[in-house]
């Protein structure tokens, strides 16, 4: 399943990065220390967090995650969104929290 | 002689720019048609360690030297080393301040990381004088 439509199920608003949204979207990851994401996320993964910076989307463009899912209306930082729109990182936004969200996307992509 | 040899300033205390120089290897490792797994492996180890230049080394030098059968990186900086390697090497152990933290590095997992993503991996450090680690990524070994 594409992030796009995942997204669509899921309710999430797109932030930044639309050219990503063919990415496919193959497990999940949550988590905010980087190097904690870095080390264990997989390549395709939706990664959930809070942490909506321009070191996330180095993260996520260099550790190859599907899409990154800002949760609880964590906000994306005005560079980390131009960053985003300029590499194709897909970032989606939703006001619920990392557990639901998680949730959401087990049901969806069972 | 590699077939490519590539080499980066990596400015100290300004981690708006750290992530350029490993994304431009990944973009040239792509063109090349390098292993996905192999790239993505480069790719995380060099990130890891810019942030380290970064934070610690007050900048530095990155050197890759790209060959078919294996990637070498060598991070090069002049900041203050690395007093104990064995004890920076734990996972959990990090000396990096709360700005640092904040913006969700300092989690003690930088040279871990790099050290599970490479096949192999050397550090040389002399307290006050910098320190070099130096890395290689070979496709299809891990």
């Amino acid at each position: 399943m594409t992030v796009k439509e995942l997204a669509g199920i899921c309710g999430w608003r797109l932030l930044a990065g639309e050219d990503g949204q063919e990415n496919q979207a193959e497990g999940c990851y949550i988590g905010d220390l980087l190097s904690w994401v870095m080390g264990r996320a997989q390549s395709g993964d939706v990664w959930l967090t809070v942490m909506g910076n321009l070191n996330a989307i180095a993260v996520s463009a260099l550790a190859d995650t599907a899409c990154i899912v800002l949760c609880e209306d964590a906000a994306l930082d005005q560079d980390a969104a131009k960053r985003a729109e300029m590499q194709g990182i897909p970032v989606y936004g939703t006001g619920e929290n990392l557990y639901r969200t998680a949730i959401k996307v087990h049901d969806t992509l069972q | 002689m590699s077939m490519l040899h590539l080499e980066y300033q990596v400015p100290g205390d300004d981690f708006t720019r750290a992530g350029e120089a490993s994304g431009d290897v990944k973009h040239k490792l792509k063109k090349l048609g390098y292993e996905p797994d192999a790239i993505r492996r480069v790719a995380i180890a060099m990130y890891e360690g810019e942030i380290n230049l970064v934070i610690h080394g007050g900048g530095g030098v990155a050197i890759v030297d790209v060959d078919p059968d294996r990637v070498d990186i060598a991070l090069i900086d002049h900041g203050p080393g690395i007093p104990d390697v064995e004890q920076a090497m734990q996972a959990g152990w990090s000396t990096a301040p709360d700005n640092v933290r904040a913006l969700g590095f300092g989690a003690g997992m930088g040279l871990p990381n790099m050290k599970k993503y490479t096949d192999e991996m050397t550090i040389d450090s002399v307290v006050g004088e910098g320190t070099t680690v130096k890395m290689a990524v070979c496709p299809g070994r891990k």
